[in-house]
């Protein structure tokens, strides 16, 4: 029994700390936030040089074989620096690539990939479709040698600057499509989130040769989302840190009638609250990291656990940091908005806390009917 | 990282598992206080016998030596297959920790063995009716006359006094000095004259505290644990170790009041299904679970922490907050599944799971006030975890 970080999952911590500060000032992500791709080439060729697109990626296909834990501990850091960048769709796609592709198909994507030299992102959500696990519409239509797409896909993380997307369709299945491909149309949307960029993908008739579908079905794909939920739960825990710390300093240092706002406890006690929401959220992330790496069949349980609450901490945090902050945590010009918008924009995706509760209860709820012991 | 037991720690779980299991003498009788103090002695004799009562206590003393982790197992388990309580459970749990501390060789040959055998039950005189949160500010006296201490005052909350022979006393012994620095810390005999403790009926209907009233108590010099105005320090002590050892058992309660609710849930009726098909039920099922799993992983990292550091941190203060939380939500969720039922008490014909639910809901209203108020724990979060201002 030894619940806490390694020497080395600390090493990894620090490191992604000391990185991420130094890049993402708040003038560099709201100049990034401004730009059209939302992230910098440069930055991203030097997260590849530190074996980030790989992390949790096997050795054998060019990553760097750690596990989730370690992938928690580096979101984790993503979200505490707020930093805009693909690394996460991208490690979406590298996992899906890595459990359920082929050979051939590792080769070709998952081995580029995980040096960072191309980018990969999931297309899964068909437009008007409630956008949840199971639920795609998109046909494969059978064509000769392979399959033709046609229909759009919403919420698609950085999709304008991957490579290629691995798209689901009704049969549980994947398709790699590249982004040049005939008649794919990439459309940027507004989101509140400005540092993620999400599209909506139209497909004509774009045919996908044999080769390119990857031989997974879709409850292959449960191992690669329970994942991708603890690296996203990992991900708002970070988040929360961050504006608690924020909130934290900024009530020992703002003065009203005379003394510090953190000597109220109107104040304070909402810092607590803050603190007990962050730790649960990095104690369901951590438990889930390690049930995925030594515990798999505890995972599904456990990442829909992490998942839950930290959607719900990852956006409630920042929004009491706001209240703490008063007026100047309203503007614009702080930077507590940015966070309280990923917070909630990652509350939303892969399963909102109601879906994954919903989960959680049928599990739980199983277990019940069995008698309590003596 | 590893959340699972060493081979050692295993073998540990199973030794405990399998001797509770063998022993276990059943569920404690349902009335009388008097009766349900007889079967406590017994478990406690057996539990000795075994030498599983005092297992944090060094094995010189007569405990166990257990290290922290089996501390943790051993009040899991003992929680889990819902074992009685031992009668003695003060004086296992703080006053043999403080003697063992803080007493002298005497008082330790004296004390020690009497708490194990549950021969002598122990109970704990700190809070006062004006004296609660701000437990420092305490009034009640001791004057030295001769080779004995006289005192007066009032305490309350003070679990099975009347079963008591000793109370682990804090008395005011210097008035002029900082509220602080004025304590002392006492045995003080229960059987005698100047002490009466009256039963304190609580919103269940039980007399679980008592009040205790001192009129000239008196108390022998050699009574006195730790130095004369050092009071304030040695409760501290035991007051961490009456946090320390409560979590995993805490824990423990919780997961078996989960499958309850469960039970409850699946077996109650509500708009043509079960309350365990309700979406709004289920919600407050599944997020009651949640956070009862993130006060386990919690509880871990605490430990891992303490086993490395050697002492419990502020940090503790957490996990009693949300075992309050929990332990209340869970209670009023199935209450809110019984519906119309939910009046009906315990010896009701119709009450749903036999009133069980009726008295945990009451019961656990003192959750988030005995053993520290959640809002003086949110204090210390604030100012001893986070390093906010004091208030004060």
């Amino acid at each position: 029994m030894y619940f806490d970080l390694t020497d080395e999952q600390q090493a990894i911590k620090a490191t992604a700390r000391d990185f991420l500060a130094a890049r993402y000032k708040s003038a560099r992500i709201r100049e990034l936030a401004d730009s059209e791709n939302g992230f910098e080439q440069s930055d991203w060729e030097e997260m590849a040089e530190l074996g980030w697109p790989g992390l949790a990626l096997p050795e054998q296909w060019g990553g760097q074989g750690l596990g989730i834990v370690e992938l928690g501990v580096l979101f984790e850091e993503m979200g505490y620096a707020l930093a805009p960048s693909p690394l996460f769709s991208n490690t979406i796609a590298g996992l899906a690539l890595a459990l359920c592709g082929s050979d051939e198909q590792r080769e070709r994507f998952l081995r580029p990939l995980a040096t960072g030299q191309l980018r990969g992102t999931p297309a899964l959500w068909d437009a008007g479709s409630p956008a949840t696990p199971g639920g795609s519409t998109m046909e494969a239509r059978e064509d000769g040698d392979g399959i033709v797409l046609d229909g759009e896909k919403v919420l698609v993380m950085d999709a304008a600057t991957a490579d290629f997307f691995l798209v689901a369709t009704s049969d549980g299945r994947r398709h790699l499509v590249e982004r040049e491909d005939s008649g794919v149309t990439v459309t940027p949307e507004a989101s509140i989130d400005l540092t993620r960029r999400l599209s909506s993908i139209r497909f004509e008739g774009v045919k996908v040769a044999a080769a390119n579908s990857l031989p997974g079905d879709g409850a292959d794909y449960y191992a690669v989302f329970f994942r991708l939920c603890v690296a996203l739960a990992a991900e708002s825990t970070g988040i929360a840190q961050r504006t608690m710390e924020m909130a934290i300093e900024y009530a020992k240092d703002r003065q009203q009638f005379g003394r510090p706002i953190g000597a109220y406890q109107a104040v304070s006690h909402r810092c607590a609250q803050m603190l007990l929401e962050t730790e649960n959220a990095r104690s369901a992330v951590y438990g889930a990291a390690w049930a995925a790496d030594a515990e798999p069949e505890s995972l599904p349980l456990a990442a829909s656990m992490a998942k839950a609450y930290a959607s719900d901490a990852g956006w409630r945090v920042p929004d009491a940091s706001i209240q703490v902050h008063g007026g100047i945590g309203f503007t614009w010009e702080h930077d507590l908005h940015f966070f309280l918008k990923r917070g909630k924009a990652n509350a939303a995706m892969f399963g909102d806390a109601k879906w994954h509760r919903d989960r959680v209860a049928d599990a739980v709820l199983v277990e019940a009917a069995e008698p309590v012991s003596v | 990282m590893d959340l699972t037991l060493s081979p050692s720690e295993q073998q540990f779980r199973d030794e405990v598992r399998d001797w509770i299991e063998a022993n276990h003498p059943g569920p404690e009788p349902e009335a009388g206080l008097e009766e349900v103090m007889a079967f406590r002695r017994e478990w406690q004799l057996k539990m000795h016998a075994a030498g599983w009562a005092g297992i944090s206590w060094p094995k010189e003393y007569g405990g166990r030596g257990a290290t922290m982790i089996e501390q943790a197992i051993f009040v899991g388990e003992a929680s889990r297959l819902e074992a009685p309580s031992p009668a003695n459970v003060l004086g296992l749990a703080m006053g043999g920790p403080v003697v063992i501390a803080h007493g002298t060789d005497a008082q330790k040959q004296r004390y020690l063995e009497p708490i194990l055998t549950g021969e002598e039950i122990w109970c704990q005189g700190f809070s006062e009716p004006e004296s609660g949160s701000d437990l420092a500010s305490l009034k009640t006296k001791a004057v030295k006359d001769g080779d004995e201490w006289v005192v007066t005052g009032q305490k309350v909350w003070t679990t099975f006094a009347q079963y008591a022979k000793w109370c682990m006393l804090v008395a005011r012994t210097d008035p002029d000095a900082p509220k602080h620095k004025g304590l002392t810390y006492f045995l003080m005999d229960m059987e005698q004259d100047g002490v009466e403790a009256k039963p304190l009926v609580q919103i269940t209907g039980e007399g679980e505290f008592n009040e205790v009233f001192m009129n000239e108590a008196r108390i022998p010099e050699a009574n006195v644990i730790g130095e004369v105005g050092d009071g304030w320090s040695v409760a501290i002590t035991t007051l961490m170790n009456e946090r320390a050892g409560l979590a995993f058992g805490a824990i423990a309660q919780v997961a078996n009041n989960l499958k309850r609710l469960g039970a409850l849930a699946a077996e109650t009726r509500v708009n043509g299904g079960t309350a365990a098909e309700d979406p709004v039920y289920r919600q407050r099922i599944a997020q009651l679970h949640i956070e009862a799993e993130t006060m386990r992983l919690n509880a871990y990292r605490g430990l891992t922490k303490t086993m490395q550091s050697g002492i419990p941190g502020p940090e503790g203060s957490l996990g009693k907050w949300q075992w309050a939380d929990i332990n209340q939500r869970i209670a009023e969720l199935a209450l809110d599944i019984e519906g119309a039922y939910a009046p009906l008490a315990r010896g009701a014909e119709h009450a749903a799971a036999g009133g069980a639910w009726q008295y945990s809901f009451l019961r656990s209203r003192a959750n988030s006030i005995e053993g520290g108020t959640t809002d003086i724990l949110k204090n210390i979060i604030a100012e001893r975890v986070l390093g906010l201002p004091r208030m004060r």
